[in-house]
C-alpha cells in the first residue's frame, strides 16, 4: 500500500492553512477598495459589500437550519 | 438525412445488444455507442427531419436547432463519461438501462412533436427506475417504487396536457407554449415535476441517494436537465418560474446543511442548481437563457463529477454518511482532488466552470432590476459553497479521521472523473467554445475585476462563517436522522389512505361475508328444511309469546319432513287436471 498523506494530522499545518486563509481574506477586503465597479444596484458598489453579504448569508443559513432541525428532524426509521 | 442514424436510436437499439457481448469487446462496444452518437450529432445540420407519418400526424424525431444541439452535445458527453465510470460494473441491467435512459433523454431533446416526446419521456422514467432497483436493497426497491409512481403521475399530467393541447390546436408539433389555459398548466406541471420544482421535488432527494453508484451519475445528469431543456423550449419568460426558481435555490440548502447522507446533500444541491436554471428561464432574456443553457451544460459535468467522487467513496468503503466518513484524503487523494474540483465548480469559484455560467443568470436578474430575486440568488450562491463546496469534501475527506483506510477506485473510474474535472476547469479558462454554441450571441464577459473579487469575497467570507462555526462548535452536528420534506404527504398520506381503505373496505367485506356468505344461507337452508318450526320460531320471537314452548310444539307435531308429499304427486295432479280440461274442451267444441 502507498504511503499515507498526513499533512493535516499535524496541528501546525492546520494552523498554517488557517493563517493563509485569514490573510487571503484581508487581501480580498483591501483589493476590493481599488476595483472599479459598475453594478446594476447601488449597493453592489459599496466597498466590501459581498464580503459582508457572504458572511451574513452563511451565518443566517446555519441559524435558520438549526431552528429548522427542531421542526423536521425525525428518527432514521420514521417511514418504516 | 438518409446517411445519418438518429443518436437516440444508436443508444437505445445499441443497448439491446449489450448482453450478447462479453469481455473486453463489451467495454469497447459500450464506449463506442456514445462516441458514435456524438459523431452523428456533429454531422446533423439545423432543421427538421426524420419525420415519420403515422395516421394523420407527423412524428418529428429530429428538430435540430441551437437550443436542442447544446443539450444533445452534453447528454452524449456525459453518457460517455458515465459509461466509462461504470465500465467495470458486471450487471447488464445497469448498462442497458443507462444507455436506454441516455438515448431517451437525447430523444426528448430532439423531439419536435408531442407524441415522440411523450414516448421518450416515459422511456426515461422507466429506464431510470431500473438504475435504482439495480442496487438490490430493500431501501432502493422502496425508493424505486415511489420514484416510478411519482413519475407516472407527472407523465399523466403531461399526457393530459398534450391531449387537450392537440384537441385545441389540431397539431402535435410544439415549440413555445406559455402559461395560458388548462393544457399549458398540465404540461407545465408535468415538466415541472421532472425539473423538481417545489413542492413536486422530493422524489429527487428520495431516489438519487438510493440509486447504484454508477446509476446516480446518469440520473444526476439526465432527468432534470431534459426538463430544463423542455421548459426553456416551451415556457421561456414565464414570470412564475422566476419565483419558483428563486425558492428552489434557497430552500434546499437548509436541508443540505442538516443532511447526513452525502449523496442526499448532493441531491439537495442539485435542486438548488436547477433553481438557478428555472429562474433564468423565467427571466427569459437572451442573457438569461444563455446563462440557463450554459449552466445546465456545466452543471451536468460538475454534478456528475461530485456524484462520481462520492460514489467512489461509497464503492470503496461501503459508507456514505457524514457520521461514518472522514480523513479519506489520506488514502484517496486523487478522488479527493476531483471532488474538490467539482465542489469549486458548483460553488462558481473563479477559474471553475460554474463561474462563467451561473453568473450570467445572476447578472440577468440584476439587469432586470429584480432586487429580491438577486438577493436570494446571491444568498443561495454563498449557501451552495457552504454545503456542496465545503461540507461534502470536508466531512468526507477531512474532518475527523474515521479510521477508514482504503485505496483509490479502479482506473476507469479515476479516468471518468479526470475527464469531467478537465472539462470543469477547461470551460472556465476558455469559455468561448461553450459560449459559441449557446442559443443567442454572447456579449458577456465573466472575468471583470469587480465580478472576480465580489464572487471571491462572497465565497471566502461564507467559508469564514463555516470555519468559525465549526471551530466554536456551533455548527449543527452530523447525526443519523431524516428530515421531513414534502414527500411526507404522500409517504404518510399513502399509508393513511391504505389504512382507511383497509379499515372501511375490509370491514364491509367482513360484514358481507358474515351476512351474505354465512348467516342468510344458513337461515334459508334451515327454513326450507323445517319450514313450520322455523316460521313458528320466528313468530314466537316476533310476538314475544314466551309461553308457547317450541319444544312442546315439536313434540306434538309429527316430524315435518314426513308430512311433505313427494314432488311427483302435485305434478301428477296438475297433469291430470290439465288433461281433464283438455278432454272437456275437445268434447264441448
Amino acid at each position: 500500500m502507498k504511503k499515507e498523506l498526513k499533512i493535516f494530522d499535524r496541528p501546525e499545518n492546520v494552523k498554517k492553512f488557517l493563517t493563509a486563509f485569514y490573510i487571503s481574506l484581508v487581501v480580498l477586503l483591501i483589493v476590493d477598495l481599488f476595483i472599479p465597479k459598475h453594478g446594476d444596484f447601488p449597493w453592489e458598489n459599496i466597498p466590501d459589500f459581498f464580503a459582508v453579504y457572504g458572511f451574513v448569508s452563511c451565518v443566517s443559513l446555519i441559524f435558520i437550519a438549526k431552528i429548522l432541525r427542531l421542526l423536521i428532524k425525525r428518527d432514521e426509521n420514521h417511514y418504516e | 438525412m438518409n446517411n445519418l442514424i438518429p443518436p437516440p436510436a444508436i443508444l437505445i437499439v445499441g443497448a439491446l445488444f449489450v448482453p450478447l457481448i462479453k469481455g473486453k469487446l463489451k467495454s469497447a462496444y459500450l464506449l463506442l455507442l456514445p462516441v458514435l452518437a456524438f459523431v452523428m450529432l456533429l454531422k446533423m445540420p439545423a432543421g427538421k427531419y426524420w419525420v415519420v407519418h403515422v395516421l394523420d400526424y407527423d412524428l418529428i424525431f429530429g428538430r435540430v436547432d441551437r437550443l436542442s444541439m447544446v443539450f444533445g452535445y452534453i447528454f452524449t458527453i456525459i453518457s460517455f463519461i458515465g459509461v466509462l465510470f461504470a465500465l467495470k460494473v458486471e450487471d447488464d441491467l445497469q448498462h442497458v438501462s443507462a444507455l436506454v435512459y441516455a438515448g431517451s433523454a437525447i430523444g426528448v431533446t430532439f423531439a419536435g412533436d408531442f407524441f415522440s416526446l411523450y414516448i421518450f419521456w416515459e422511456l426515461m422514467a422507466i429506464a431510470s427506475t431500473f438504475l435504482i432497483l439495480a442496487r438490490r436493497t430493500k431501501a432502493s426497491q422502496d425508493a424505486a417504487f415511489r420514484y416510478i409512481l411519482v413519475h407516472i403521475f407527472g407523465g399523466l399530467c403531461l399526457l393530459a396536457g398534450i391531449i387537450i393541447y392537440i384537441q385545441n390546436k389540431g397539431t402535435i408539433e410544439f415549440s413555445y407554449i406559455g402559461l395560458d389555459g388548462m393544457a399549458s398548466w398540465f404540461i407545465f406541471i408535468g415538466i415541472g415535476l421532472n425539473a423538481a420544482i417545489p413542492p413536486l421535488h422530493p422524489w429527487l432527494q428520495d431516489a438519487y441517494p438510493e440509486a447504484t453508484v454508477t446509476g446516480a451519475v446518469f440520473m444526476s445528469a439526465l432527468t432534470t436537465k431534459s426538463a430544463v431543456y423542455l421548459m426553456a423550449r416551451t415556457f421561456p419568460g414565464t414570470e412564475l418560474l422566476i419565483y419558483i426558481g428563486a425558492l428552489m435555490t434557497a430552500i434546499p440548502i437548509f436541508y443540505a446543511v442538516l443532511e447526513n447522507d452525502i449523496r442526499r446533500v448532493l441531491a439537495y444541491s442539485l435542486i438548488n442548481q436547477v433553481g438557478f436554471m428555472m429562474c433564468g428561464i423565467g427571466i427569459g432574456t437572451a442573457l438569461a437563457i444563455n446563462g440557463t443553457v450554459s449552466h445546465a451544460f456545466c452543471h451536468i459535468l460538475y454534478k456528475a463529477l461530485l456524484f462520481m467522487s462520492t460514489g467512489s467513496v461509497l464503492y470503496m468503503t461501503g459508507k456514505i454518511r457524514c457520521t461514518d466518513l472522514g480523513g479519506l484524503y489520506k488514502t484517496m487523494p486523487l478522488t479527493c482532488l476531483f471532488c474538490m474540483i467539482g465542489a469549486a465548480s458548483i460553488s462558481a469559484f473563479p477559474l471553475f466552470s460554474g463561474f462563467v455560467s451561473k453568473s450570467m443568470i445572476v447578472s440577468a436578474s440584476s439587469h432586470e432590476k429584480l432586487v429580491a430575486v438577486w438577493l436570494i440568488l446571491q444568498f443561495a450562491s454563498a449557501g451552495v459553497f457552504h454545503h456542496a463546496g465545503i461540507k461534502v469534501p470536508f466531512f468526507t475527506f477531512f474532518g475527523h479521521d474515521s479510521g477508514i483506510r482504503t485505496k483509490e477506485p479502479p482506473l476507469n473510474m479515476l479516468l471518468a472523473m479526470g475527464i469531467a474535472a478537465f472539462f470543469c476547469v477547461a470551460i472556465a479558462i476558455f469559455p468561448k467554445p461553450l459560449y459559441d454554441i449557446l442559443p443567442y450571441p454572447v456579449h458577456y464577459v465573466p472575468y471583470t475585476g469587480a465580478h472576480v473579487v465580489g464572487q471571491l469575497q462572497l465565497l471566502m467570507f461564507g467559508a469564514l462563517a463555516f470555519c468559525l462555526l465549526i471551530l466554536s462548535g456551533y455548527y449543527p452536528p452530523e447525526m443519523r436522522a431524516i428530515n421531513l420534506d414534502t414527500d411526507w404527504f404522500y409517504r404518510k398520506g399513502g399509508r393513511l389512505f391504505n389504512n382507511v381503505v383497509d379499515t372501511v373496505l375490509n370491514r364491509i367485506n367482513a360484514i358481507s361475508d358474515r351476512l351474505i356468505a354465512r348467516a342468510i344461507p344458513v337461515w334459508l337452508g334451515q327454513l326450507s328444511r323445517t319450514p313450520v318450526t322455523s316460521l313458528l320460531t320466528l313468530y314466537v320471537k316476533a310476538t314475544g309469546k314466551k309461553d308457547l314452548v317450541i319444544e312442546d310444539l315439536k313434540g306434538d307435531t309429527r316430524p315435518e319432513a314426513t308430512t311433505l308429499l313427494p314432488m311427483g304427486v302435485p305434478v301428477l295432479i296438475s297433469i291430470v287436471f290439465l288433461f281433464s280440461l283438455f278432454v272437456l274442451f275437445v268434447f264441448l267444441t
